[in-house]
This record gives structure tokens, C-alpha cells and sequence, in this order.
């Protein structure tokens, strides 16, 4: 399969939708383009398998490279594994539950949609790179537009919000540039010329010196994309401000960039750092957990309180990506796919909420089961996915990172699994208030008693997100085979580097 | 023996009642979903009696032993190679009496529930939830993975938790709701570490190979053992926490709170959940792993003979002073199964050591009908009265007589009154902790005095005491009301004959039974006495009650406020947790760890503010700076070098 439709499709809607009439064209369009890729997302797990059962053992699938820019050596080259698949999935999926939110979106649909497409395009061009130089290229192509739809479509302090995302991530993109470039120039290719291929400087054994010096721009510079204490400040402005689906995408697919990063360049090449660092990630990574389960606790805005919830379970990924087992780190991607389908799911409750009342102040809200039983159910679904009920991806991937991060028996790395133990219990107080305050209890605004429940196209978003989650859930064994080989080949890496 | 397929189904056919019911009940079955959930449990219930009577009469023990039977294993989650959650279905003595007990619990509860809940709104959303949990609880019991149990251990949980909630709109349910399952949340933990320390060092999570590795020297067993953790084995830390786990869903101190108040949930679900089923999966589990805690870890198993001994004499005080029925009936079920819990403490594994085992298990059985049936009993009256207070109540004998005569029924059987069948099991662990702790034995014969005694307070201040207000005629409830109750009467006085000795034991060979007729003398004539009590101060109007209560002054009124124990949870969760932990971290990162990021860009701001008029695009400014720098640097040429 050529992987470059993967791009190729959401770039064409995305243009398409500009020569479009109409709220219903645009509609059309990008719901047609977000179904061809949900379509293909399906077909490349089905050929990837078909690969894998054929014997096929390469690092990478349908890998293709073609040269960019012969000077400094930067190539296009793409190839994915299970792991990007993955992630791939998990795009398609919440793109078609945020255009499908968004239906409604009246005011200049057009650019909406078309910036939300294109946003994709840096996603999907993401997960597929494997050339650091183009992997960085699609990451900066997933900033500037959202700084956009926050600013243009949000609302209460847009303005500042938007601008405080675009600078923290332009931060953090700056601080993964630096990585690179020291990464480059230090590689060898053996005819005096540097390489930004993923695969060739995996091969290579970087010096533990120069690893020691850029690991903390590539790891900080991706953690602050995946909330990285004490750089998540941007997480709960963005997400209160910015339109539900950039919400969704906020938090379902831009978050993971972060999370994959960290994982697929920073820990994939410079094990040793990893390793040697991995005490401060673990710490950070604990930090965020705790203390964002706590910050969560007594919050008012339902988005907000989402926002730290996502600050804590994406601790759990970079706490799964630190403690360095095959278990923790296949839990760790298992989280990020997870906790990308239970926001996504989130901020669509949230918004289906919001366009109705008005408002997302829990003080103000009550009682909506009577009213919304449709749209509660949705929130109360969310809610226990979030706090890790079997049945729900959510449970997989935690009960993954913890049974993983317990092989690893440094004494601190096990307090550090206990308090994430722990704080799956925070987690149940305020999913369990917030859904008390708000799903619960008799109606508090009596307005809201005629309230329409869930449009088709909302119980279309709610359904496809709820199958994603479901399907983790009660058959997780396919998504551990499907990540498998992905994360057994970067352990093996970490393991050989260690040993030497 | 009957093919895995039909074990299958006894799980699964609720759970297909969970889905039909819950995507199609609001709109398809409005009026028919208590028809349906109850026709498919009937089938699952028809199924389990089946597979019973086939394991303990068919095929069950193939050499005098009865062996533990797994089908259907199939790989869910591979942790690593050597550690993965296999779900399977594992048939041995305890599972298939559990299931027994858990589809004719429920099935009843499904048919009373017919009548008691008609009417309802979100008629079809309870036989939703009824089903979810049944399924559960089903699942719960057939795991043959600790990782398994782990999960159905969870959903019990939930589905708990929403059927509390069942009446959303009652503030006191949804506190009540989130309290259950938080608490049991907290307990869940505990069980989760427990987890994880048992398979990290036992490199598995299946039951038959833990059980095998940890009970016979094996190198696991050192590396448990050998490795500690504040001067106690991992092996302890892992069994204790894993019963933490258990005493949480099964309300024992000091993690009871969440009972008591679990009964603002419709009454039906109390007597299946809060009574007969889910609170006893803390003893079930502990039974799971029973060879565990008797051959390798003896200082577990003491954390759970005190726990369940004084959590049943706490739990039999408190009651005496409840007065609301439910209440009363919830800190009896409390304080049961603390008897159960110590039963189990008390216990051995092999042979004639292990009658305190059997004897749990037996009190479980038995417990699980007389229970249910004071719940839906009580659920009668309510439903009668409509309020759950006993100063509302009495004089309701000639209203209800059916509803009368099991509740009747049922307190002498919790009693311990021959040959009712809490007698029988009450007796036999009694008899296990005389032979094994005398603290334990004192304990218990004491609280079954006081059981006896609040028992009948209840059962007198509804019945009997003032005349009721209410006038004739007065039906007693459809039907579908009154078959349950008959059929948990009949059962409650016969389950006591069942040869439990003979068919559950630890190692699955058969007991000698003794009802010894001078140890029983002992429990009966208190029993007898605490009833006679009851009757003095209760079967009449009087004021005698309200006398001793305040001659007892204090002492009455903590018992009263159930010794405090709730104010203390409420002040650390609203007052440290929330006000001195939660509000604070979000005020710290907003204005803190956010502050010193806007200060920041402020800085940054601020510096470009003030240097911004160094660019002023005037040439003499620039060759001003020019002229200043080459000054500069020569000075530092000349002078400096």
C-alpha cells in the first residue's frame, strides 16, 4: 500500500473544501474525505496483519523514500509499524467524531473544516515519517492551525489562550528542533555526510555524550506536546477556549504527537539518555499524575476538569515511556490510544452539553440524565472509561502500564507505580462528582428540563468513539499483537544499548 | 459432565439481557424488559442447578476428591510471555455453589421486582443494571485468573454503583452512589498491589498454578517469602493486600461505611447485592486463595480472622440502636459476614482443620436466603408504609401475613434457632473457632446474643408494638411479590440440611459433621434470651427503650452515631483532601507553576519592550552604537589583554 494516500486524501479535502458552496457541501466533503481515510486506516491494518502473518519481520511496512533535498540529505521517507498504525487508527476515528460534532458549525464552516482537515494532515504525516526532518515539518504543520480555530472559533479568552498554546508548542517544537540538529550533525554515514533517517541513526551508536546533552531537548520538547509537568499550562487554557472538535483534536491526536515523539525519537535513539534519565522522567511523570488528579479534583468548568484529567492519564504515558519494560512502554502506546478515543468522547459530551445549556459550569448544571439520557450516557461512558472500568480501553492500558512498571523494581520506580495506583482512586472522586453534580440530582435550572437530546450525527460521533473504546476494552488482545513487534523492537534497542 | 458451551451461557445470557435492554429497553420493551431479563435468568438459573447438580453428584469427584474443572481458556491480555489474563470458566465446590446462589438470588429479586418496581420510569434501565450486575457477579465467581476476578471484581462495583444511583434525582442516592463506590475503589487498591506483588514474584496469575506454587516449596514461594518490605514478607504484604480488596466489597471495618448507605438504592437490589451476593465476594475470594492463606501465610490469615471478628461484634452493636429497617438489616449482613471472615481465620486447610472453611461457605449459602429474604420482606413493608423508619411501623402482622410469617422465618433463622438453617451454620463456626481461638468463640457467641436481640427488636417494632394506622382492606402486594418470599421461606428453613461438610471442604474430601447437642446449649439459650429482650421491650408500646437509651447517656449516642467512624472519613476526604490538597494544587497551578510561565512571556515581553528602541532605524543612532562598540573593544585591546 503507498502510505502517501494516508496524506494525500485529507490534503485533497482540505483543498476541496475550499472551492465549496455551502454549509452542506463542506459537510459532504469533509465527512466523505474522513470516511475514505477511516476506510483506509481499516485496509492498512488489514494488510499490515496479512504482512506480519506472511512472515514479514521488518522493523517497518511499505516503506517508501524518496530523496527531498539531496544537500543535506533530508529524505521523504515514510513506512509505518504497529505502532503508528495504531495511532493511525486512532486519528481516522476521532477526525470523523469531530467533523461529525461539528455539523452545525455555522459561522465561516468553510475554514473550519478546511483548517481541521488540514490539521490531520500534519497528524497522519506524522505518525507516518520516518525521516526526522519531515517528522518535524508535519509536527509544525499541526500548531499553526489550531492557533487559528481557538482564536477565530473559541470562546472566553481565546485570544490569550491561542496565543499561549502557539508559543508553549512553537517552545517545545523549537526545543525538538535543537534535538534534532544535534542529533544530525553528530550522525555518520559513513562517506562524511549526516543522515535524519530514523532507521539508519538507530543503527547507529550515538555517543553517550551527545545523547546525555540532547535527550532533554527532544524529551522536554515532545513532553510539553503531551503535557509534560511543569509545562501542561497550556493543556486547560487550549481546551476551555478551543471549539469542541478542536478540543477533540487537541487532545486526542495532537497530545499523542507528544507521546509518540518522546517515544519514537527520543527514548528509540538515545536509549542510553533514556536510560541514565529515566529517574527524572518517572519523577515528572508521577508529579503529573498526582498532581493533575488533584488539580482536577475541585474544578468547576466541565473542560476544565477534562483538561487536568488529560494532564494526569498522560502522565501515565510518559510514566509507562520511563520505566522502560516491554510492558510499560506497550501499556504507555495502549494509553495514548485510549485516553485519545475517552476525551475525544469527553469533550464531545461536553460540547453536545454546552450547545444546550450554555454553559459547562457544574454548579449550574443538574439532572440532565431526566432530559438528556442519550447524551448523559455518553458522559457517564466517558467518565468510566476515564476512571479505568473493565470493559473499557481505559482499564487495558492502565492495568498494562502498571503490571509492566512493576517488573521494573528500583525501589522508587515502585512508589511511583503505587501512587499511579493510587491515584486511579482520585480519578474515580471526581469523574464520580462530576458526573454526580452534573448527569445526577435533581434538575437545577429548570430551562433545561425541554432540552433536546442527541442529534443523529452526535449519537454517530458518540457511537464510533464508544465502538473505538469498547473494542480496546473487551478484546484487548488485538491491539497488544498489533503492538507487539513495534515495541518489542524498540526495547531490544534499549536493552543491546544498555548492556554495552 | 455438561459440554463448556452451557457454562458458558449461564454468564452470557444475562449480559445478552444487559445489551438488549440497554440499547433497545427505552423504546422495544417498555413495559415487557422485566419479562425478558427474567426469562433469560431463569434459563441461566435452570442451567447453574444443572451444572450442580452435575459436579456435586455426577462427575464432580472422580476418586472420593472433588477436583477443580477449567474450560474455556483462552488468552485475553499477554502481559509478558510467562504472565497473561486467561479468561476461563473454573468449576470446583465453591463456584458452582456460588452460582447456584447467585442466579436463584437474583431470579427472585428479578420476580419480586416485577411487582415492586411496576410503574417505574426507567423500568427497563433497572432490569438493565439487575442484569449487568447478575452477569457480574457471575462472571465474578466462574474466574479462574486473579486478574479475571480482578475485573468482574470491578464491574460488580459499577453496576453496584449505578444501581444505588437508580433514583438520580434523590441527593441522598447519588451521595450514597458515589460513596459505595469510592470506598470499595479505595479497597480495590489495595487488592490491585496485592496483584501485582503475587504475580511479580509467582509469575502467573492463574489460580491453579498460584495456588500450586505458593503452597508447596517452590522457588517462588522463597523469592515471596525470603523478600520484605518494612520487616514484613511480601507473601503478607500481597495476601493482606489483596484481602484489603476483599474486606472492602464485603463492608468490613473500617471500610463498612459505603454499606449502610448503599441501601438508598431500590430495596429489591439491596437484598441481591447488599445482602445475599456481591458483599460476600470479600469472603469468596479470600476462599478462592484459601489454601494460600492457610499453608503459606498464617499472619494474612490472623489479619482476617480479627477483621472479621471485630467488624461482626461492631457491626451487631451498631445495629442495636438503628432505626431505620434497612439500616438495621444492613449492619446485620455487616456483621454476618464477619462471621463468615472469621470462620475463614480461623480455619486449616486439610482435613478436620478445615471446618471453619466449610463452615463460612455453609453460612454463606444459608445467609444468602434468609438475608434476601428479610430484604424483599422488608421491601414489602416499605412498600406497604412507605418509609423505612420503625416509628412509622407496627402492628403489621394482620396486613401482611405471608410477608409476616417469612420475616419471622427469617429472624429465627438468623437467630440461630433449630432447625432453621442459620442454626446449623452459625453452629458449625461457632464450633470451628472454639476448636482453634477462644477470643474468636467469646466473640462470636456474644454477637450472635445481640443478633438475636436486634433481629427481634426489628421484627417486633414492625409487627407488633403500636396498632397500625392503616385501614382494611389492604392487598399485600401482587403476586410476583409474594412467590419470592414464599419460595426463600422454604428455602431458609430447609437449606440447613444440606451435607455442606460433605460437599464443600478445603481439599475437596468430605468432613466428619457434628452438631454437637451441649455446644449448642450455649448460643441457643442466648439467642433465646436476647429474643425474650427484644420481646419485653419492643412487643408492646412502651417507653422502656427510650428509658435504657438515655440512662445509657453517651455511650448510647455514639453507638448511636456508629461511633463516629463516617464524621472521620467525612473531615479527611472535605477537609483534607479537598480543602487542603485539592483546592490548593489547582490554585498552584493556575497561579504558581502557570504564573511563573506567564512570567515568562511578560519577561520576555517586557525585555523586548525595552530594547525594541535600540532598532530605531536612524543611521546616526546605529553609528553611534558602532563607534561606541569599537571604543569599547579597543579599550578592552589596550587595558584588559
Amino acid at each position: 500500500m503507498n502510505l502517501s494516500l494516508l496524506i494525500l486524501i485529507p490534503l485533497i479535502t482540505s483543498f476541496a473544501l475550499l472551492f465549496c458552496k455551502g454549509l452542506k457541501q463542506v459537510r459532504v466533503v469533509s465527512f466523505t474525505g474522513a470516511l475514505v481515510q477511516l476506510a483506509l486506516a481499516f485496509i492498512l491494518l488489514a494488510l499490515y496483519w496479512q504482512e506480519r502473518t506472511a512472515g514479514n519481520t521488518a522493523i517497518m511496512l511499505f516503506e517508501s523514500n524518496y530523496r527531498w533535498f539531496s544537500a543535506l540529505n533530508i529524505n521523504y521517507h515514510i513506512g509505518v509499524d504497529g505502532i503508528s498504525i495504531a495511532m493511525i487508527l486512532l486519528t481516522a476515528f476521532v477526525m470523523i467524531a469531530g467533523i461529525l460534532i461539528s455539523w452545525t458549525t455555522e459561522s465561516m464552516a468553510k475554514e473550519f473544516f478546511f483548517l481541521l482537515v488540514f490539521l490531520s494532515v500534519g497528524a497522519y504525516g506524522f505518525f507516518i515519517s520516518l525521516d526526522l526532518f519531515t517528522l518535524f515539518f508535519f509536527l509544525e504543520i499541526s500548531v499553526i492551525p489550531k492557533f487559528l480555530m481557538i482564536g477565530i472559533w473559541g470562546s472566553g479568552k481565546k485570544e490569550y489562550s491561542a496565543m499561549k498554546l502557539a508559543l508553549m508548542l512553537m517552545g517545545g517544537s523549537v526545543l525538538v528542533f535543537v534535538g534534532l540538529m544535534g542529533l544530525y550533525f553528530n550522525t555518520d554515514t559513513g562517506n562524511g555526510s549526516h543522515t535524519f533517517d530514523l532507521l539508519q541513526i538507530a543503527q547507529m551508536n550515538i555517543a553517550v555524550e551527545i545523547q546525555r546533552m540532547f535527550f532533554p531537548f527532544l524529551f522536554i520538547g515532545f513532553g510539553i506536546f503531551t503535557a509534560l509537568f511543569p509545562f501542561h499550562t497550556w493543556v486547560p487554557d487550549g481546551h476551555s477556549s478551543a471549539p469542541t472538535a478542536a478540543s477533540m483534536f487537541l487532545a486526542g491526536i495532537s497530545m499523542k504527537l507528544g507521546g509518540y515523539g518522546c517515544l519514537r525519537v527520543a527514548t528509540f535513539l538515545m536509549p542510553e539518555a533514556a536510560h541514565e534519565y529515566s529517574w527524572i522522567i518517572i519523577l515528572l511523570a508521577t508529579i503529573a499524575i498526582v498532581y493533575g488528579a488533584f488539580a482536577t479534583l475541585m474544578q468547576k468548568d466541565l473542560k476544565y476538569i477534562n483538561a487536568y484529567s488529560s494532564v494526569s492519564h498522560c502522565g501515565f504515558v510518559l510514566l509507562g515511556i520511563g520505566m522502560l519494560t516491554q510492558g510499560s512502554i506497550t501499556g504507555a502506546v495502549m494509553q495514548m490510544v485510549s485516553h485519545g478515543l475517552m476525551t475525544a468522547l469527553f469533550f464531545a459530551a461536553i460540547g453536545m452539553i454546552y450547545t444546550r445549556t450554555h454553559t459547562r459550569m457544574v454548579e449550574q448544571l443538574g439532572g440532565l440524565m431526566k432530559a438528556m439520557p442519550f447524551i448523559s450516557t455518553v458522559f457517564v461512558i466517558a467518565g468510566l472509561c476515564s476512571l479505568g472500568l473493565p470493559g473499557t480501553s481505559g482499564f487495558v492500558a492502565e492495568m498494562t502500564i502498571f503490571m509492566g512498571s512493576w517488573q521494573n523494581t528500583n525501589t522508587m520506580y515502585r512508589v511511583a507505580t503505587i501512587l499511579a495506583c493510587a491515584s486511579i482512586l482520585i480519578t474515580t472522586v471526581y469523574i464520580l462528582r462530576a458526573v454526580g453534580l452534573v448527569i445526577m440530582g435533581p434538575i437545577k435550572n429548570a430551562d433545561h428540563n425541554g432540552l433536546a437530546d442527541g442529534t443523529w450525527n452526535e449519537k454517530f460521533a458518540a457511537g464510533i468513539l464508544i465502538i473505538g473504546i469498547v473494542a480496546i476494552g473487551i478484546a484487548p488482545f488485538w491491539l497488544n499483537e498489533l503492538l507487539g513487534p513495534g515495541t518489542q523492537t524498540i526495547i531490544k534497542h534499549i536493552e543491546k544499548a544498555i548492556a554495552i | 459432565m455438561p459440554t463448556p458451551a452451557y457454562i458458558a451461557l449461564i454468564p452470557l445470557l444475562p449480559l445478552a439481557g444487559f445489551f438488549i435492554l440497554g440499547l433497545f429497553g427505552r423504546k422495544y420493551f417498555k413495559a415487557s424488559s422485566g419479562i425478558v431479563a427474567t426469562g433469560l435468568l431463569l434459563i441461566s438459573t435452570v442451567l447453574s442447578l444443572y451444572v450442580g447438580y452435575h459436579y456435586f453428584f455426577v462427575d464432580g469427584k472422580p476418586d472420593g476428591v472433588y477436583q477443580p474443572i477449567v474450560a474455556l481458556e483462552y488468552t485475553w491480555l499477554q502481559f509478558s510471555p510467562k504472565v497473561s489474563i486467561d479468561m476461563s470458566i473454573v468449576l470446583d465446590p465453591i463456584s458452582v455453589m456460588m452460582i447456584i446462589v447467585v442466579s436463584f438470588v437474583s431470579l427472585m429479586v428479578h420476580i419480586f421486582s416485577l411487582g415492586y418496581m411496576k410503574g417505574e420510569e426507567r423500568f427497563a434501565v433497572y432490569y438493565a443494571f439487575l442484569s449487568l450486575f447478575t452477569f457480574s457477579m457471575l462472571g465474578l465467581v466462574l474466574s479462574g485468573n486473579i486478574f479475571q476476578i480482578y475485573i468482574f471484581w470491578e464491574l460488580v462495583g459499577v453496576s453496584s454503583y449505578l444501581l444505588i444511583g437508580y433514583y438520580f434525582n434523590k441527593p441522598a442516592a447519588v451521595a450514597a452512589s458515589k460513596k459505595a463506590f469510592i470506598v470499595t475503589r479505595l479497597a480495590d487498591i489495595g487488592f490491585l498491589i496485592g496483584i501485582l506483588i503475587l504475580a511479580f514474584h509467582a509469575e502467573t496469575l492463574d489460580f491453579s498454578t498460584l495456588i500450586g506454587k505458593l503452597t508447596s516449596p517452590s522457588p517462588e514461594l522463597t523469592s515471596l517469602t525470603t523478600t520484605s518490605f518494612m520487616g514484613i514478607s511480601f507473601l503478607t504484604w500481597g495476601l493482606t493486600l489483596v484481602f484489603m480488596g476483599g474486606a472492602g466489597k464485603s463492608a468490613m471495618f473500617p471500610l463498612h461505611i459505603w454499606l449502610p448507605d448503599a441501601m438508598e438504592g431500590p430495596t429489591p437490589v439491596s437484598a441481591l447485592i447488599h445482602a445475599a451476593t456481591m458483599v460476600v465476594a470479600g469472603v469468596y475470594l479470600v476462599a478462592r486463595i484459601f489454601p494460600i492463606f492457610a499453608i503459606s501465610g498464617p499472619a494474612a490469615l490472623e489479619v482476617v480472622m480479627y477483621t472479621g471478628a471485630f467488624s461482626s461484634l461492631l457491626a451487631a452493636i451498631i445495629a442495636c440502636t438503628q432505626t431505620d429497617i434497612k439500616r438495621v438489616l444492613a449492619y446485620s449482613t455487616m456483621s454476618q459476614i464477619g462471621y463468615m471472615m472469621f470462620a475463614l481465620g480461623v480455619s486449616g486447610y486439610g482435613g478436620e482443620n478445615g471446618l471453619g472453611y466449610t463452615a463460612s461457605m455453609f453460612h454463606l449459602f444459608t445467609h444468602a436466603f434468609f438475608k434476601s429474604l428479610l430484604f424483599l420482606c422488608a421491601g414489602a413493608v416499605i412498600h406497604l408504609v412507605h418509609s423505612n423508619e420503625m416509628k412509622d411501623m407496627g402492628g403489621l402482622r394482620k396486613f401482611m401475613p405471608i410477608t409476616h410469617v417469612s420475616f419471622l422465618i427469617a429472624c429465627l433463622a438468623i437467630a440461630g434457632i433449630p432447625p432453621f438453617s442459620g442454626f446449623f451454620s452459625k453452629e458449625e463456626i461457632l464450633l470451628a473457632a472454639y476448636q482453634s481461638s477462644m477470643p474468636v468463640y467469646i466473640v462470636g457467641l456474644f454477637t450472635s446474643g445481640l443478633t438475636a436481640f436486634y433481629m427481634f427488636r426489628l421484627y417486633f417494632s414492625i409487627f407488633w408494638n403500636k396498632e397500625s394506622q392503616l385501614h382494611q382492606p389492604y392487598n399485600e402486594g401482587t403476586l410476583s411479590m409474594k412467590i419470592p418470599l414464599i419460595v426463600l421461606a422454604i428455602a431458609t428453613v430447609s437449606t440447613g440440611f444440606v451435607p455442606f461438610s460433605t460437599l464443600v471442604t478445603p481439599d475437596g474430601k468430605a468432613i466428619e459433621s457434628h452438631v454437637d447437642i451441649v455446644f449448642s446449649i450455649a448460643p441457643v439459650s442466648l439467642a433465646l434470651a436476647g429474643i425474650l429482650f427484644a420481646a419485653f421491650l419492643y412487643k408492646k408500646e412502651n417507653q422502656k427503650p427510650v428509658k435504657i437509651a438515655s440512662s445509657l447517656g453517651g455511650l448510647y449516642h455514639a453507638v448511636h452515631k456508629k461511633f463516629y467512624i463516617d464524621e472521620i472519613y467525612l473531615f479527611i476526604t472535605k477537609k483534607i483532601i479537598f480543602n487542603l490538597i485539592g483546592r490548593p494544587a489547582a490554585w498552584v497551578d493556575r497561579n504558581i507553576v502557570d504564573g511563573l510561565m506567564n512570567l515568562l512571556a511578560t519577561f520576555t515581553g517586557r525585555t523586548a519592550e525595552l530594547i525594541k528602541g535600540i532598532q530605531s532605524g536612524k543611521i546616526q543612532n546605529y553609528t553611534l552604537y558602532f563607534f561606541g562598540g569599537v571604543v569599547g573593544l579597543v579599550f578592552i585591546f589596550i587595558y584588559l589583554w
